[in-house]
């Protein structure tokens, strides 16, 4: 586990950014890392191919106000569509904002009615093209800082 | 009932010839897919080797959801060759894998055992993977318990040593992360991988080294990889695959074009006897079989056209060949069994690798992209080398800075491919 707690801000989320179950890949991960610590938000990175079970203990653990799962590996559809569910009925995570993006299909175009499903299920928002970071970010401001700020 | 089977010999064959072999990393979830992608292959206008790539389910030991998404029809980005029984799996290569068209299991398992005994019962003995490679880039188990793992595979592999059979295994160590590892960690492990296969039983043995950022800092690597293969595999037979870059791809189909033959050229001229190519439709998803076979041909029309190796020995007094020999050296101290040694130098740091998020990686080394493509460390950590020359700029890693130097070998080749195109 690789925890990297940025330097205490007074503002800022606490952020969990993770791959999925069968996702090995990490550039995504350190990418999002780096991208986030940048604008002052805490980040834990739970890292690659991690199982379900892990994810909800780590996020229970955590009790991030911001879970961000990244895929690059073509599963992330059915990765993201197993994994929602548990995540959702953690009492702990009630008020938890949960995204998905990435690479979530094998094909050339991932398929909007599979976006829809995902939202259905329970992510919060899903960033799914080539150019999702301006819209994540804009999602990241849309979010409600926290009242306090754990020491 | 084993064929004749001998991946490291059909290699050494073609080698002798002068032919590069071109492989690609191709699967399909579906066996009729699985035997057409094989099928085209094996007659490509080029000395081809196969492949069965595995699902990412797979790799991580998930057969239930492998099984699921066969059943539903689900995507999956590669063959579960554990999921699929082995009548099918023998059905998908009849007539096809035979000794004119070796093929080979790639995977991506640190815990391949279920793996290694499918393609078994399937007739094959060719894989590839390694304890240190398919762990820490690519799980969560500790690297103790991939190379116990991995050495109980290497001994029921080098079992099937018999008439005609000759298993044989290919380290993934000199491709891990894909990108922005300094070329001597690569280097020194890839050859650790091939000590540890040889110390468990197997006889023939390949060791990989992927494509990076700087075409000369690679041709020293390809050196240096070759001068250490030749120094401590005496005795096994080995031969040397080159990967085409792994990293973020060029976006344009000359861009990738581009890469794809300096690939060629560069394992050509570097005497490796493998080339593993990547299409032009690599950036945007899995590619189909027609771009796997263009791919191969290509690969191979560039190699015939690229000069040979010059004869001898390529000179080891590199930056590249001393920092991999000193990090061997260390390491192969620690221990006399391989992958305790290798254990022991991942707990002291004196193995790191820049940017691994796994546990077991000491996480202390970092490393950076130069102005000409080249990759220089920018804190040794406890690596038992020099510390990084404090001339120059040395960056601070920013995401931007990170994408940047991601798609650095991207943006040149689709940026050659344009001034290319656009030449009267």
């Amino acid at each position: 586990m690789n925890s990297y707690p940025a330097t205490r801000a007074n503002r800022g989320l606490d952020v969990v950014v993770s791959g999925t179950a069968s996702d090995s890949h990490t550039w995504n991960l350190l990418y999002l890392q780096l991208f986030l610590t940048e604008r002052g938000h805490r980040v834990v990175n739970v890292g690659a191919c991690v199982p379900d079970r892990l994810l909800v203990a780590e996020c229970r653990r955590h009790g991030p106000q911001l879970i961000v799962l990244s895929s690059v590996n073509g599963h992330g559809f059915t990765d993201g569509a197993r994994v929602i569910g548990p995540l959702r009925r953690v009492p702990e995570l009630a008020g938890t904002a949960i995204v998905i993006g990435g690479k979530l299909g094998t094909g050339d175009q991932d398929g909007e009615r599979a976006i829809g499903e995902l939202l259905a299920l329970g992510f919060d928002a899903v960033f799914h093209r080539p150019d999702s970071m301006a819209p994540f970010e804009a999602f990241l401001g849309s979010l409600p800082e926290p009242v306090t700020v754990p020491c | 009932m084993l064929g004749p089977e001998s991946f490291g010999g059909f290699v050494a064959e073609a080698s002798r010839a002068g032919e590069l072999v071109v492989q690609p990393r191709m699967g399909f979830g579906t066996p009729e897919l699985m035997r057409a992608g094989l099928v085209a292959v094996k007659h490509a206008a080029a000395t081809t080797a196969g492949t069965i790539t595995l699902d990412s389910y797979t790799r991580v030991g998930d057969h239930a959801a492998a099984r699921a998404a066969l059943d539903t029809g689900a995507d999956l980005n590669g063959y579960p060759i554990v999921t699929h029984d082995t009548a099918t799996t023998r059905a998908v290569l009849r007539d096809v894998h035979d000794p004119s068209f070796p093929v080979q299991v790639r995977h991506g398992a640190a815990g391949p055992e279920d793996i290694v005994h499918a393609l078994v019962r399937a007739g094959l003995s060719a894989t590839e993977g390694g304890p240190v490679s398919y762990c820490l880039p690519y799980s969560r188990i500790p690297l103790r318990e991939s190379v116990r793992s991995w050495a109980r595979c290497c001994e029921f592999l080098a079992a099937l040593r018999g008439p005609g059979v000759e298993p044989h295994l290919e380290t993934f160590g000199g491709c891990l992360m894909g990108q922005l590892c300094p070329p001597s960690m690569l280097v020194a492990l890839s050859v650790l991988e091939g000590l540890f296969f040889r110390q468990h039983g197997l006889r023939s043995i390949s060791l990989s080294y992927a494509q990076q950022t700087s075409a000369a800092q690679d041709r020293e690597a390809l050196g240096a990889l070759d001068k250490l293969a030749g120094s401590l595999l005496s005795g096994t037979e080995w031969h040397i695959v080159l990967y085409t870059y792994m990293g973020v791809h060029p976006k344009t189909r000359g861009g990738a074009r581009l890469l794809l033959e300096q690939a060629a050229a560069l394992a050509a001229s570097t005497g490796a006897a493998r080339l593993i190519v990547k299409t032009v439709s690599e950036a945007h998803r899995i590619p189909t079989i027609a771009e796997n076979v263009e791919a191969l041909e290509a690969a191979a029309t560039a190699a015939r056209s690229a000069p040979r190796p010059e004869a001898g020995r390529p000179a080891g007094d590199t930056e590249v060949y001393a920092e991999a020999r000193a990090l061997l050296d260390r390491v192969l101290d620690l221990h006399e069994d391989v992958g305790r040694a290798v254990v022991a130098a991942f707990e002291r740091g004196f193995l790191d690798v820049p940017f691994c998020l796994h546990p077991d990686n000491p996480g202390r080394a970092t490393s950076y992209l130069g102005p000409g493509g080249r990759l220089h460390w920018l804190e040794v950590g406890s690596l038992p080398i020099g510390p990084p020359g404090r001339a120059g700029r040395r960056p601070r890693m920013t995401a931007e800075g990170l994408l940047s130097s991601l798609s650095y070998l991207a943006r040149t080749f689709d940026e050659a491919a344009r001034e290319a195109g656009s030449r009267p």
